[in-house]
Order: structure tokens, then C-alpha cells, then sequence
């Protein structure tokens, strides 16, 4: 109810700054002086003018409300009663406060204190809100006035609102490099604390994985990474042996031997593989792929587990094909028809030039996009959750069950752990080990893209 | 045989070009396109191009933009093959052969049929490899010291030898654009084309750049049966024995160069010369 008062008044507000900029605007106009800003923008200007000083007061409100009505409620509970309550009932009681003032009323008896403080936080409570309300509608209209009494002939009304824009367009970029940042800084606090249970020597360079998720701070268990890691890298070898070969050529054929037609219709057919739940890949892989491997590996005398990193890593090599193949497809694209003239000219083959002319020219590109698809095989969780293994132990046969960091970050999180533990805290430092892996891959590889985008400009 | 008197061309050549018209006549004719047609899509680019090209000499195509002078000089290396969609009719004939018989090895006319492309497009390779490339393709070169010998005398004749020897390692997109043209001229000649095509081959370069590929093409006439497309009639003037006029998709006028010049037949194309049109 309160919020739609809010929206309401804010609706207003802004209908009226704005209808209000904008008959200004005209009936400036039609005095036939020559205006610096389209009507729109003087429009605009009263807008923003009236919403600002509203909407600042609101927010500071918003912020700070909470607290004020907090105290205001402690100080109407008797000073002797609050000094017999301990933290749980302190909560209890004030719960039991707001429950009344909000009219829902509360379970058992109600003492006499509670429903004098609950009647006065209900007075306190409309009045605050009033006032504020009150205010913010006053600070609007009276900028809304003050703006409109600012609009001019030579007003630059239009510059002044490309400056908001552009104000609010680096407000949306700063959100996601704060909360790019911000992650970072969680991740490298609590990995920081998990540090302080284990050695980062263990940690870094321990070749046995095995946690003690009962065993509490006294007995965390070990933490080696080696084990998880060699796991991660052999299947990301795997799915990159897959993904690499195969995409590469469906870019190759798609971009340079395909007719019109089939390439309309074969290059969104593939990116419909990008489209796939990756879960849905790893449920292929342990119900299909695997025992598929397990059985072909019988028939020519070898041991393959149906749980392996061979599974694991076809299937995402699978899962990582269209991400090549559309991303070759492009760079391939992008390398001028006048060097494939040339090297036509000059009697190549279609084989020739593509081999000769257009890989070296493209291959920068293409190893940029064998760089982002390593990062995204790295991170991949679902598919080596189910098909993988779950076996952290160091070992470099493909055929075996693995597990990788991505797989151990959700072993170690998931389940009733509490976060003060190194059982838990282990899950922020793997994640931040990952960060740093795909982080280093992806500037590298953007590096790389860029140095080739240079080279035709 | 009389190249100059085709079926257009009524005028007799005026007295000043006989010395020009008598160096033709001594040449024998390497390429002959009949009725050449090119659809692109169902739109028809060319509508049925006739005419001689003589051996050892420089013959221009002229006209302006759009008018299918570079679209006729594709057909004669069937680089329209490459473009999706184009159909090409008529005959073109290189010594007598068909070049659009389906036996023929597109490749191998190619080699037979060099090109020279409006932008120059060196390879992103060295300036060695560039040269070498179309012998290695080929095969031409029996040892290492062979293939050093064809790029050596491939990149003296283009006139770029004295300015890169020092640096063949280099990447050839480091020259300097009129450098990088005759970089591309140099692996054209590479592989001994019998004819070279260069289309618009100046247009991307400086005047004093100009003035030097125009120089060589003039030196190439002597190995080399040369087709030039290009914008600039003066340049037409200067380097070709042979002229031919483009409008619209046909060929208005063909003849020796000195008579298109000064003694143009049709009107379209005193027009152009004169700058009238285009």
C-alpha cells in the first residue's frame, strides 16, 4: 500500500514536470524567438529536476527509516522490561510489536507495553511516512518550479540531459565491474581465511585430496589441488581434442565450401547446440556416452570406466563445438576476399588457399577462440558432475574416474557445512583458483584477438 | 589479320597511329571472347562481349563505373567461378582452347592467366614467400636455389629488387602500398603467366607510384600479353596499344588506342573521352 502511494506521487511527479517542461518549452517557441532545445529536452530537463531531490529523499529514507523506526520502537518498551530480555526474546517481543502495529496482531497474551508501544510505532510509523512523502513531493514540485522557471530561449536544456544520460549509462557500467569486483573480493577474503587452516603450500602444491567434512577444525583433513587440477586439464585436453578438430572443419566448410542455402540452415542448427542445458549434456553423457565407451572399450580389450574423464571430455568437447566452429566461422569471415583473390589468381586450389592463405591469416583468431573455449571447459561443472566420476585421486589414466575443481567446489558447499570450517572455506579458494585460470585465459586470448584485428586496419 | 577492323569500327585509322597499328598487326591474337554474356543472379551484367586480344601488347578497358569492364576481365581468368550466383555464356578462347570447357583445369588456366588486383593484397607472409608462393604451388622451382632465382628475377622484372633485397624476410604488408602493388606484380610473374590481368592496378596508388607500375607495364608488354582495367583515360592513353570502351554492360567500341582517342567513332564514347559522361 505504502509503496504504490509512493509510485503514485512519483508517476505524478514526473507527468506533471514533464507536461509542465514541455508547454513551457512551446509557449517559448511560439514567440517566435529561436530555441536552443527541441521541446523534448526542456521536457526532460523539468523531469529529472523534479524526480532527483524526490527520489533522493525517499532513498535516504529508505536507507536510514528502518534504524530510526527501530530505536523509536525500543524506547517506547519499558526501560526495566528491556533489561530482562535477552537478545532472542528482544527479537521476539519486537516482532510481536510490529505484528500488532501492523494490525495482524500476535499469538498468546498480549501485555499491556506491547500494545502501548505497538499503538504508538502505528502513529509513529504514518507519521514518518506522511512526513516523508510530504517532503519528497515538496522537494519535487518545488524543483519542478525552480527548473521551469529556469528554461530560457537559449537554455541548453539538450546538453544538460545528454549529461544525465550519460551519468546514468556509467552508473549501469559501474554496477557490473562493482559486482565483478566485488565477487573477487569475497572470494579472495574467505579463500584468505581458508588460508589460515591450510597451508597455501599444502594447498597449492599437495598431491592428495581427501577433506574430513566431520572432522570439524581439529581434523579438516587434506587439501591437496594437484589431484583436482590434473583432473581439470585432462578433461579440458579431451574435450579440446574433440571440440578443436571438429569445429574448426565445420567452420571451415561452413564459411568457405557450403552453399548459401545449407550454410543458412547448418549454422544456426549447430549454435542450437550452444542452446543445450549443460545438464542435459551430462545426463547424456552417463546414460548414453558412457556405457557406449565402456562397451566399444570391452570390444577392443580396453578398461574404460563408464564414469571417466574420457566420458566427461567428449561430451563436452561435444558441448564446446559450436562455440568454436561459430567463433572460427567469424574470424574466417573477417580475412579479406582480396587475399583469397589473390591466392585464386595465382592458380590455388580451394584446399591450397584455405591451408596457404586464409588459416595463417585467420590463425591468431583462432587460437583466441581455442582460448575462450578452454576457459569455458575449465569452468564446466554439471557434465563432470555426472559423468566424470567424482574420484579425486591423482592418477593419469583417461579411462578412470577424475574430479575436477569446479565438481569439488560443489561436494564442498552443497550439504550441511557451516561456513567457518576449512570444509567449507576450501569451496572459496578453489573457485578463486579457477578466477585466476579463466581470467588469465581470457585476457590472454582477447590479446591475441585484438593483435589480429589490428592487422587489417 | 586485321585486329583493329572489327565489325563496329567503319573509320579507317588515321595516319598518325599506322606505326602503332603495324606493331599490332605484327602480333598475333591470344584471346578471343564471342558473345560473352554474365548473369549475376538474374540480373545481366555483360550482354554479349565480343573482341580480340593481341599477344605482346597492352590492351585497356575503359568506361565508367559499373559499366563491366573489370566483370568481362574476370571472366577472362574465370575468377567469376568464385562469386556465388554468376553464370557465364559466350566463348573465350586462349589460343584457339576454350577456357570454359568443362575439361579444362581452372587451376591450371589460372596459372596460365595471371592476376593484378585493384587493392593490393600481398599475403601476410614474407615478402620471399609472397613470390614464392605460386612457384611452390606449382612445383616449378626443382631446388632451393631454383626457387631463389625465379623470386629474384620475379621481383627484378616487377623493378622492387633494388628496394627489398635486403629485407626478403619481411612481412610484404609492410612495403608501402605502390611497393606492395609491384610485390603483387612480382607473384603474378612468378609463375611465367602467359597473360596478365590487372584490374584498375592504380587505382590505390599515388601518382608517383602510378608513374612506375605504368613504366613496368609498359616493360611487361615484352613477355607478356597484358589486359588492363582502368579508370583513368590518360592512363589508357600512355600504356595500352589497344582500347576498348565499356558502357552498360556492352561493348561500344574497340579499336587501336591512339584512333579511340583522337577518332572515336560512336558518340558515347567521345562523350567519355571527353568527359561528357562516366
Amino acid at each position: 500500500m505504502n509503496s504504490l502511494v509512493v509510485a503514485a506521487l512519483l508517476l505524478v511527479l514526473l507527468g506533471v514536470a514533464y507536461s509542465s517542461g514541455w508547454s513551457r518549452s512551446r509557449a517559448l517557441a511560439g514567440g517566435g524567438v529561436k530555441v536552443h532545445s527541441r521541446p523534448q529536452y526542456h521536457a526532460s530537463y523539468v523531469a529529472i529536476w523534479a524526480m532527483v531531490p524526490a527520489l533522493l529523499i525517499l532513498g535516504l529514507w529508505a536507507f536510514f527509516g528502518t534504524g530510526l523506526t527501530y530505536n523509536y520502537l525500543l524506547a517506547q518498551i519499558p526501560p526495566d522490561t528491556l533489561s530482562t530480555l535477552d537478545p532472542a526474546a528482544l527479537l521476539l517481543t519486537v516482532r510481536r510489536i510490529e505484528a500488532l502495529a501492523s494490525g495482524y496482531g500476535a499469538a498468546g497474551t498480549v501485555q499491556a507495553f506491547e500494545q502501548a508501544a505497538a499503538e504508538a510505532l502505528r502513529t509513529f510509523q504514518f507519521m514518518t511516512f506522511a512526513g516523508v512523502v510530504g517532503l519528497a513531493a515538496i522537494a519535487g514540485f518545488g524543483a519542478l518550479a525552480y527548473a521551469r522557471s529556469r528554461i530560457t530561449a537559449r537554455q541548453r536544456a539538450r546538453n544538460a540531459v545528454e549529461r544525465v544520460i550519460g551519468i546514468v549509462l556509467i552508473a549501469c557500467s559501474a554496477v557490473a565491474i562493482l559486482t565483478t569486483l566485488g565477487i573477487v573480493v569475497s572470494l579472495a577474503t574467505e579463500a584468505f581465511r581458508f588460508f589460515t587452516f591450510i597451508h597455501p603450500f599444502d594447498f597449492f602444491f599437495g598431491t592428495v585430496w581427501a577433506p574430513d567434512n566431520a572432522g570439524g577444525i581439529e581434523h579438516p583433513g587434506k587439501y591437496g589441488l594437484i589431484p583436482l587440477l590434473v583432473g581439470t586439464l585432462m578433461i579440458t585436453a579431451i574435450a579440446m581434442l574433440v571440440a578443436v578438430p571438429v569445429g574448426l572443419m565445420a567452420a571451415i566448410y561452413l564459411s568457405q565450401y557450403a552453399p548459401r542455402q545449407l550454410r543458412a540452415v547448418a549454422k544456426p542448427a549447430i549454435e542450437i547446440l550452444a542452446g543445450i542445458p549443460t545438464i542435459v549434456f551430462g545426463f547424456f553423457a552417463l546414460v548414453t556416452v558412457g556405457p557406449f565407451l565402456r562397451d566399444a572399450g570391452n570390444a577392443v580389450g580396453l578398461s574404460i570406466n563408464a564414469t571417466s574423464a574420457l566420458t566427461a571430455g567428449v561430451v563436452m568437447g561435444i558441448m564446446i563445438i559450436p562455440f568454436v566452429s561459430s567463433l572460427s566461422d567469424d574470424i574466417l569471415n573477417q580475412v579479406p576476399r582480396s587475399l583469397r583473390d589473390g591466392a585464386y589468381g595465382l592458380g590455388a586450389t580451394q584446399s591450397e588457399t584455405i591451408r596457404n592463405v586464409l588459416l595463417p591469416a585467420a590463425l591468431p583468431g583462432i587460437v583466441g577462440a581455442f582460448l575462450l573455449a578452454v576457459s569455458r571447459a575449465i569452468g564446466e561443472t554439471m557434465i563432470v558432475v555426472l559423468a566424470a566420476g567424482n574420484s579425486p585421486v591423482l592418477r593419469g589414466n583417461p579411462f578412470e574416474p577424475v574430479a575436477t575443481i569446479t565438481v569439488s567446489i560443489v561436494n564442498q558447499l552443497t550439504g550441511d557445512t557451516d561456513f567457518a570450517g576449512p570444509q567449507s572455506l576450501v569451496g572459496f579458494a578453489l573457485g578463486l583458483t579457477l578466477f585466476v585460470i579463466t581470467l588469465g585465459l581470457n585476457i590472454f586470448a582477447l590479446y591475441i584477438v585484438r593483435r589480429f584485428r589490428e592487422q587489417y586496419e | 589479320m586485321d585486329i583493329l577492323d572489327t565489325a563496329r569500327r567503319t573509320a579507317s585509322p588515321a595516319a598518325g597511329n599506322a606505326m602503332t597499328s603495324e606493331m599490332l598487326d605484327t602480333h598475333r591474337i591470344r584471346l578471343t571472347a564471342r558473345d560473352v554474356t554474365v548473369h549475376y543472379g538474374t540480373k545481366q551484367a555483360l550482354h554479349g562481349i565480343s573482341i580480340d586480344i593481341p599477344s605482346h601488347a597492352v590492351t585497356s578497358f575503359i568506361g565508367p563505373s559499373g559499366c563491366g569492364k573489370s566483370t568481362f576481365l574476370r571472366c577472362i581468368n574465370r575468377m567469376n567461378d568464385t562469386i556465388e550466383g554468376a553464370k557465364v555464356g559466350g566463348t573465350i578462347k586462349l589460343d584457339g582452347e576454350d577456357i570454359y570447357d568443362p575439361s579444362l583445369d581452372v587451376v591450371e588456366l589460372r596459372a596460365r592467366i595471371g592476376m593484378v588486383f585493384q587493392k593490393p593484397n600481398p599475403f601476410p607472409k614474407s615478402i620471399f614467400d609472397n613470390v614464392a608462393y605460386g612457384p611452390r604451388i606449382h612445383g616449378l622451382a626443382q631446388s632451393k636455389a631454383d626457387l631463389d632465382e625465379i623470386v629474384h628475377l620475379s621481383l627484378r622484372r616487377a623493378g622492387l629488387w633494388e628496394e627489398v633485397k635486403d629485407r626478403l624476410s619481411e612481412p610484404g604488408t609492410g612495403l608501402s602500398g605502390g611497393q606492395q602493388q609491384r610485390l603483387c606484380i612480382a607473384r603474378a610473374i612468378a609463375v611465367s603467366p602467359e597473360v596478365i590481368l590487372m584490374d584498375e592496378p592504380c587505382s590505390a596508388l599515388d601518382p608517383i607510384a602510378t608513374a612506375i607500375i605504368e613504366e613496368l607495364i609498359d616493360e611487361l608488354r615484352e613477355n607478356f600479353t597484358i589486359v588492363i582495367v582502368t579508370h583513368s583515360m590518360q592512363q589508357a592513353a600512355r600504356v595500352s596499344q589497344k582500347t576498348a570502351f565499356f558502357h552498360l554492360g556492352k561493348l561500344i567500341e574497340e579499336g587501336n588506342t591512339s584512333d579511340i582517342f583522337t577518332n572515336p567513332v560512336h558518340k558515347q564514347t567521345q562523350d567519355y573521352i571527353t568527359g561528357r559522361i562516366g
